[in-house]
């Protein structure tokens, strides 16, 4: 019998057509038929400057949107050579990690509900909350955040940030540990996940799995470790290990990561080098600021609208680098001095901009699901010839129809769940 | 250029006289481009032991409209015991551009060369089950070629307005 | 006369029976479907506006939430499942992306869901706060308590 499990179907990661064949309950073949979110990413990054196509890498692992913004700005930071101020990294270490965390909650909040835990869905979702209220305060969006910039980050942590963080920290591990209380001992939840779909260290490398699956398989591979970026070789976090590569391990594996995410922002918060000038309070309105300077060089602070708070002129050297080429340049010199009009036109005129020397680039970060991954090939215009985006789950998605294989239909949706199938992410 | 790259790609050239182009190292990569046809034998030595090239990490394809070898494709190659990473390119012409498949050595490459065939039109020699897997099944061309344009939609059911 | 005042006093009881217990079927693609998820759980929740019943069947619902980007390989999809819905039923079209197509215009995506079906209630944002998604049902709550039902009356005679 043929069942097909089509594209809009109850399990909340997207949209991605199962086929299977059946008899009675067993799987005999099936067929993965992916695509339903092709958006066409790779084709229109090619008619956007380099710094228009930021909010497209946004909308990749959506999940966790601030690490694919990382990625990205990364790679350009590779070929051009930048160097990033040191509180900009610890900022762009705290936000990828709490994006992380965020990616794993709603990773397992999905497969436990559709295993049946309703609870473990909202509790997890309640601490989602807490986070990107954090993010809402730091970036000013909850979701899709341009926010790391080439350079550094486009502003500075607001002054209460500690509290804030310490009260999403605090709520999350209240929130693991009761998950962990639910679902660690359920006989339930570990019929329907211990020895299902086992996968052997030498089948996920053949797959070309990295990240927490290939981790829950017991083989130790960590973007993080391996080729350390920004400041991780200073901080101290574990890398946890599974043993059979079952959907328990996966689920295992992916609980004990966001304890080592929340061990790594609370030292990251504590190391964080000190902010140079603090976000002002005071100064002459942007106004009055405009019309002085039609006279004569404005002297005193301007204070700019609580919209544009952290992107002071004053607090520019901690968060981005110090290079016209290829950074913004401050509003305050925008509207007030010629030579900051002209930078800003420079940057934003088509054909300008930023116009990295001709040559292709790989690099990678340790996203939610694995190994990212941006491949550019620049032709030294103000626009990437060719950018290619080495999607994590694209790999781990490729094995589902060997992992399901000659088992029951409803261990398709633990599996599936596992897995973690981010739609924006698989067909780009 | 890093010492252990160097040595790699000194090896090459030594075992794989006259099927390696160039070499070369861009921003901080090691980068061999190669003949088509020696794509396999190369690889199956890559990937055995001393070097254990264990993981394909990518596999894509660049279109160069103005060059007569008009497609590159490019493979990433990952080493667990040297952690290093190495990037081998090879050519293929504008008249049917075939390569061989690495579905023998790498199963996510079933899928990968998928894709490429899908956005690019480029064969792959024994591979499986090569059809398209991103666009529906009656889209005409390919579309991160450079001829195509953007905006050009195919639909499939009819829209209104 | 007093016919007419049965009729408008059961238009208002029927209107108001169906605006607070609308089942919705969430037709989930992208990126809208984390705020989907926030807008239906604790912090903002839709139930408590009688909409908290997530049908996963299109013949139980009776409003379809197209969320996130339709390309152009799930349309003839969309178009099955908004057939397969029974009467009577509005369509709310969540996000930029179902609203008009929203940052993709390319080959592969569809400019808007009112190409492929009619829709009652448009949310914009990219994506929408959970506020903007509770204002959005509130403003269709209000078309369903208007909704003429006369169609249903016109060929009995009396």
């Amino acid at each position: 019998m043929l069942l097909n499990m089509g594209p809009s179907h109850p399990a909340m990661h997207g949209t991605i057509r199962i086929m299977l064949e059946l008899d009675g309950e067993r799987i005999l073949n099936s067929e993965v038929e992916v695509g339903y979110l092709h958006r066409g990413f790779e084709k229109i990054c090619e008619n956007r400057t380099y710094f228009n196509l930021l909010p497209y890498t946004d909308r990749l692992n959506y999940v966790s949107p601030l690490i694919n913004n990382l990625a990205y700005v990364m790679t350009i930071e590779k070929m051009l050579g930048i160097q990033v101020p040191e509180r900009a990294q610890y900022i762009r270490v705290i936000m990828s990690e709490l994006s992380r965390i965020s990616d794993h909650l709603t990773c397992l909040a999905a497969m436990a509900m559709e295993c049946g835990a309703f609870t473990v869905f909202l509790y997890k979702m309640k601490a989602r909350e807490f986070i990107w209220d954090v993010i809402e305060y730091t970036t000013g969006v909850r979701m899709t955040t341009s926010y790391i910039r080439i350079g550094g980050v486009r502003a500075d942590l607001y002054p209460s940030y500690r509290e804030s963080l310490q009260k999403a920290i605090a709520e999350t591990r209240k929130v693991l540990k009761d998950v962990h209380g639910l679902l660690d001992k359920n006989k339930i939840f570990l019929n329907r996940t211990r020895d299902v779909a086992v996968i052997s260290q030498e089948g996920a490398l053949s797959y070309g799995w990295t990240g927490p699956c290939l981790r829950s398989t017991g083989f130790y591979y960590d973007v993080r470790k391996a080729h350390p970026y920004l400041v991780y070789d200073r901080l101290n976090f574990e890398v946890p290990l599974g043993e059979r590569g079952d959907n328990f391990d996966r689920y295992v594996v992916r609980m004990k990561e966001m304890e080592q995410s929340l061990r790594i922002i609370e030292q990251a918060i504590e190391k964080i080098p000190a902010s140079s000038a603090p976000i002002m309070a005071e100064g002459i309105e942007p106004t009055q600021a405009i019309q002085a300077s039609r006279t004569k060089k404005v002297q005193k602070p301007i204070r700019l609208s609580p919209n544009l708070e952290g992107s002071e002129k004053e607090v520019y050297k901690d968060i981005l680098a110090n290079d016209n080429r290829y950074i913004v340049s401050p509003k305050e010199d925008t509207y007030t001095s010629i030579e900051g009009l002209i930078n800003h036109f420079q940057f934003f005129m088509r054909g300008h901009g930023i116009r990295p020397p001709q040559g292709e680039v790989y690099f990678s970060v340790e996203g939610g699901n694995g190994e990212l991954g941006f491949y550019i090939v620049s032709d030294g215009t103000d626009r990437p010839y060719r950018l290619h985006l080495r999607a994590p789950c694209f790999h781990i998605v490729s094995a589902l129809e060997y992992l399901i294989k000659g088992r029951y239909v409803a261990d398709v949706i633990p599996t599936f769940g596992s897995m973690n199938m981010i739609g924006g992410e698989l067909d780009r | 250029m890093a010492m252990e790259d160097k040595k790699i790609l000194d090896e090459l050239q030594k075992k794989f006289p006259g099927k390696i182009l160039e070499v070369s190292e861009v921003f901080g990569d090691a980068v061999a481009v190669i003949e088509k046809d020696a794509l396999s034998n190369i690889v199956k030595y890559l990937k055995n032991k001393p070097h254990e090239y264990s993981m394909l990490l990518d596999l894509t394809c660049v279109d160069y409209p103005e060059r007569a070898e008009r497609f590159e494709m490019v493979y990433h190659l990952f080493s667990f015991t040297q952690n290093r990473r190495l990037r081998i390119k090879a050519r293929l012409p504008e008249k049917q551009p075939a390569i061989d498949s690495l579905t023998s050595l790498w199963s996510n490459a079933n899928w990968l060369e998928r894709e490429v065939y899908d956005m690019f039109g480029v064969h792959f020699h024994g591979h499986p089950d090569l059809r398209r897997i991103f666009m529906y099944d009656s889209f005409e061309g390919f579309p991160l070629r450079k001829d195509y344009p953007l905006r050009k939609r195919q639909p499939l059911i009819p829209l209104r307005k | 006369m007093e016919f007419k005042y049965i009729t408008t006093k059961f238009n208002y009881m029927l209107g108001w029976a169906r605006k607070f217990s609308l089942f919705h079927y969430p037709y989930v693609t992208a990126c809208c479907g984390m705020e989907y998820m926030s807008a239906a759980c604790a912090h903002f929740d839709l139930d408590r506006f009688g909409a908290g019943w997530t049908r996963f069947s299109p013949r139980q619902s009776d409003m379809l939430l197209v969320v996130g980007t339709i390309t152009q390989k799930s349309a003839p999809v969309l178009k099955t499942v908004y057939d397969q819905i029974t009467e009577p039923k509005w369509v709310i079209a969540f996000g930029a992306c179902a609203v008009s197509g929203g940052i993709y215009d390319n080959y592969a995506v569809v400019q808007g869901i009112d190409q492929i079906i009619p829709v009652d209630v448009y949310i914009p944002g990219c994506p929408p706060r959970p506020e903007t998604v509770l204002d959005a049902l509130l403003k269709l709550q209000e078309k369903v308590q208007k909704q003429e039902q006369e169609w249903r009356w016109k060929t009995r005679k009396f």
